[in-house]
């Protein structure tokens, strides 16, 4: 029973970062029908900025304590993260949005293609170390370890979402948003300014992506060039699992994505007689994507249909 | 003398969530006749049309092709089947040349598969040439032969349509089902498809056809269906349906 | 300049590619003068192009966007690797210490030589084997597609690839089918004819043929040049047939396609089926060419070079294609010889390596040609002079028909 609890605690934890990532795309999607395939490497652009904040703080400022320097880092890693995605909206997707679908995801390919290699340019190739900024001594649940790194990602993580559905639901630009991803059209006649929504709409999902960035190396304390594109791609679909489109199916999908991975991971050995081990894990999410698209192409939260082609 | 039942189509529902698009239609179309589907906006009849040719799986309904029930589960076995249609928004195979898109028009009536196109043996090359000789036939026969080695997005508007029904017309059906072949044309390209169609009918075959332009319908269809929210109003010679009031109350105003 | 079209000039078009055959025969006794190194970039190029061919039938011709087309590579490879090298014996003992019984009884099927050395099937055995069991997976990937748009289908496919390269990655244990990380060593090398590419022992990597002879990197040029050869003789007798039609049908509007007769499941399983066994062809040569096979080899870097290099040249337009698979193949170890030293003389070090350059390449190769000539650089020809006079209008005519 310990061993679940400990599943049901990384799964949560690997889950929510899943579900930061996954409203970007789910955002991204809902207004312009397009996924943004470089949206994991936004992931990865925060945290290596988050990094290089933090080497900084340490060289400088190393007594400050372990949580404003994380604040700080994330607070350096939004900003950035915000201007990458908006600059790779107006550059390569804003001319293509009329064009046949495949394009942009061509565009998307070759727009993650640059940011690996940038990254790779700057931070090199190697995996980086990442600091340790709160103790580590891990508190106990029910048999089941949580570290206080952990706690904060998850807290961060709900006050995020809490926040990105005040914005939705709250306020102005939240309802613009809506709107548009109802009906672009109608939208526009009633005075939206698309081309405002949709860089909002990019700028929101990367600085979620950002903080779930800097949270991610916290958590595994290591972080590599390439590291976006695995939890991009999953997080992807988590938001097809939850009803692409759909900002609450984003969230649900997400945890739900990071539980069933961390449960498949833990249990797959004695599901396969010992034939499969847990380096098998990354399978689930896309086992889960083809279920998922197979047989309810919608979703759970069900808005948006996969088309007949 | 008994005239050949080619279409018989009854008790077709379809229902699209809260939205009952067709309530117990159906349609009786005999050989060599050109069959009329009108009615206001929305009144359901490309709904009815994409039902009967696959793309949309009715509630209920009973479908009989020349005597023979077939399913429109599937659209590729409905051209199989026999019945070809074209589109109210044109859906040409626009990278491909004229002659192309109609030779895929054969695609349903011919056989070889990869063997016969890396190998060419003979039996393929002989039934390729008579995919390409027939495609020039039906381009010929529609009016643009000339423009058999141009790319189809490349073609007029009213060449555009021709082609569509060229194609169509190369699957060798039983009913040529026409949806709106007259959108945005002049009175002039009315005419010409009007001389198309009566070609069509000369041939022997079976046309249904969607339109709006009603003037055109009365004077070409032997028969005619009107359609009302979903329902069949009036069914019948064209001077009976010119003559129903009920027609002329769905229209607000009377049939110009 | 050059025309390969052989509907509009063939005079011209046969003429072209005469000059080209020539030119590409003598290309490694000219290279040769500067040492084995452009040969073997050739030979590798001419694999990528043969791999772009074949995904050029499933994006280029069929529209399918497949983002795992590496994985057939994969398998082509990693067969040859199984099938033509001592790793069955390491497969066999791994049985052995697992499952003993299994083990045993099929020592005693197979017999000792291959527990000891291991399956070395010749090359006329493997190419078909791997063509088959690409194309088997080919269908495998593409069944659960079938009914996707773009880019679901794009991402699912991805996904596919993802679980091979895992699979490649992990199959080691209990049984060890791939050799996990480390890959497959000592894959047999091609011989033809009872000739050995790579050279017989002892004669430092020269075949002979006849009395004459040439570096093992040029025999397997020659080798892949003719294969490469009979890749674009077949994809081009497949875009010119009923087939070929269907595809492009399906790809241009796929509704239209099915109301046309096409039953467009089957149509795009062929797809998937045909361009993938390309893929394990290839793959297979890989295999035999390198000596040895490891998961890295086969990554989304991989499907997106390919893919890359589909899109550059002109997707769906065999000539665009082997242009795009030439540049994008050969262009970063090209850049490498010329880059890196005047980098150095310039900075005293190198600032952007090779396989930087190569992945900045990629990646701008894609933006940029979407944005500004999506068709790639060099498409099909567009058949709209209008030598026969109007119809209905005078102007440059505008279809309805959406791009």
């Amino acid at each position: 029973m310990d061993t679940f609890i400990q599943q049901i605690i990384n799964g949560l934890v690997l889950g929510s970062m899943y579900a930061l990532v996954a409203l970007g795309y789910t955002m991204v999607y809902g207004v312009l029908n397009l996924i943004n395939f470089a949206h994991g490497d936004v992931l990865m652009i925060g945290a290596m900025t988050g990094l290089t904040i933090l080497n900084i703080l340490n060289q400088h400022f190393p007594d400050l304590p372990g949580y404003i320097k994380l604040a700080i880092a994330i607070g350096g890693a939004v900003p950035v993260c915000m201007i990458v995605n908006v600059i790779i909206e107006r550059v390569a997707y804003r001319s293509l949005r009329n064009a046949p679908r495949l394009a942009p995801l061509i565009t998307a390919i070759g727009v993650s293609t640059l940011l690996n290699t940038f990254a790779m340019m700057i931070w090199g190739r190697n995996p980086l170390p990442f600091p340790q900024l709160l103790p580590s001594d891990p508190i106990s649940i029910g048999g089941a370890l949580i570290s206080p790194t952990q706690i904060l990602l998850l807290a961060l993580a709900l006050v995020s979402m809490a926040g990105l559905v005040l914005l939705v639901e709250k306020t102005r630009m939240g309802r613009a948003m809506r709107a548009t991803a109802e009906n672009p059209r109608v939208a526009g006649l009633m005075g939206v300014d698309s081309n405002k929504v949709i860089i909002a709409t990019f700028a929101l999902g990367a600085a979620l992506a950002a903080v779930a960035g800097v949270m991610w190396g916290a958590n595994y304390a290591s972080i590599q060039f390439s590291m976006g594109f695995l939890p991009g791609l999953k997080a992807f679909c988590a938001a097809v699992l939850g009803g692409i489109g759909n900002i609450y199916g984003a969230m649900l999908g997400g945890i739900v994505l990071g539980i069933i991975e961390s449960l498949g991971a833990g249990y797959i050995g004695d599901l396969t007689g010992g034939f499969l081990g847990s380096h098998y894990q990354d399978i689930f999410a896309f086992v889960v994507l083809i279920l998922v698209l197979t047989v309810r192409p919608s979703g759970i939260m069900g808005e948006r249909v996969a088309d007949r082609a | 003398m008994t005239e050949q039942v080619i279409l018989h189509i009854a008790g077709v529902n379809k229902r699209f969530g809260g939205l009952q698009a067709l309530t117990d239609v159906g349609i009786k179309i005999m050989k060599g006749q050109i069959y009329g589907l009108i009615g206001p906006n929305g009144a359901g009849k490309t709904t009815f049309f994409n039902v009967i040719t696959g793309l949309y799986q009715p509630d209920t309904g009973t479908f009989e092709l020349a005597g023979k029930p077939y399913s429109p589960s599937a659209p590729h076995e409905v051209a199989k089947a026999g019945i070809a249609r074209t589109f109210q928004n044109i859906r040409l195979f626009g990278e491909m040349t004229a002659l192309e898109n109609v030779m895929v028009g054969r695609h349903v009536r011919s056989k070889q598969g990869v063997f016969g196109a890396i190998f060419r043996h003979k039996a393929a090359r002989e039934e390729e040439a008579d995919i390409r000789r027939r495609a020039q036939e039906l381009l010929d026969f529609v009016g643009i032969g000339q423009f058999a080695k141009r790319t189809a997005k490349f073609l007029s508007y009213g060449d555009q349509r021709r082609l569509e029904i060229a194609r169509a017309l190369a699957t060798d059906p039983q009913l040529l089902a026409l949806d709106e072949p007259a959108a945005g044309m002049n009175a002039t390209e009315k005419l010409a498809l009007r001389e198309l169609l009566i070609k069509i009918k000369e041939q022997g075959r079976t046309v249904l056809l969607i339109e709006h332009d009603v003037k055109m319908m009365m004077s070409l269809c032997d028969r005619l269906m009107v359609l009302e929210y979903g329902k069949p109003i009036a069914e019948g010679l064209p001077s009976e349906i010119q003559s129903n009031q009920a027609v002329i109350d769905a229209y607000l105003g009377g049939s110009h | 300049m050059f025309n390969f079209d052989t509907s509009r000039n063939p005079r011209k078009a046969y003429a072209s590619m005469a000059v080209l055959i020539v030119a590409l025969l003598a290309f490694p006794f000219f290279a040769a003068q500067f040492g084995n190194s452009w040969v073997r970039i050739a030979d590798m190029a001419l694999l990528y192009i043969m791999l772009a061919l074949g995904l050029n039938i499933v994006v280029g011709f069929a529209g399918l966007l497949d983002l795992g087309y590496i994985a057939f590579y994969a398998v082509g490879a990693y067969l040859a690797g199984l099938l033509s090298s001592p790793q069955f014996a390491t497969l066999l003992e791994s049985v052995i210490n697992q499952y003993p019984a299994l083990g045993e009884s099929l020592v005693a099927i197979l017999g000792p030589e291959i527990q000891q050395n291991g399956i070395h099937l010749s090359v006329w055995l493997i190419v078909p084997l791997a063509a088959a069991l690409a194309a088997f997976f080919g269908a495998l990937l593409g069944a659960p597609t079938l009914k996707l748009r773009g880019d679901y289908l794009a991402i699912v496919t991805l996904g596919f690839g993802e679980i091979i390269r895992i699979f490649m990655n992990n199959l080691n244990e209990p049984i060890n089918f791939t050799n996990g990380p480390q890959g497959i060593n000592l894959i047999d090398p091609i011989k033809v004819f009872g000739v050995n590419l790579a050279g017989e022992a002892g004669s430092r990597a020269t075949v002979f043929i006849g009395g004459y002879g040439m570096p093992s990197v040029n025999a397997y040029y020659f080798l892949f040049l003719f294969l490469c050869v009979a890749v674009v003789f077949v994809t081009s007798r497949l875009q010119h047939s009923r087939l070929g039609r269907a595809w492009v049908a399906i790809r241009e509007d796929e509704i239209a396609a099915k109301a046309m007769g096409i039953n467009t499941r089957n149509v795009k399983l062929l797809a998937f089926s045909m361009g993938a066994s390309f893929g394990g062809i290839a793959g297979a040569m890989f295999g035999a060419f390198q000596g040895f096979v490891s998961p890295e080899s086969f990554s989304l870097t991989e499907s997106i070079a390919v893919l890359a290099m589909v899109v550059l040249g002109g997707i769906g337009h065999i000539p665009g294609v082997i242009m795009g698979g030439a540049l994008l193949a050969a262009l970063p170890e090209v850049l490498r010889h010329v880059v890196e030293p005047l980098q150095e003389k310039l900075f005293g070090h190198v600032l952007i390596e090779a396989e930087v350059l190569r992945q900045l390449l990629y990646g701008l190769a894609m933006v940029l040609i979407m944005l500004n000539r999506p068709a790639g650089l060099w498409p099909a020809p567009k058949h709209e002079d209008r030598p026969d006079g109007d119809s209905d209008t005078k102007n440059q005519s505008s279809g309805v028909i959406a791009a």
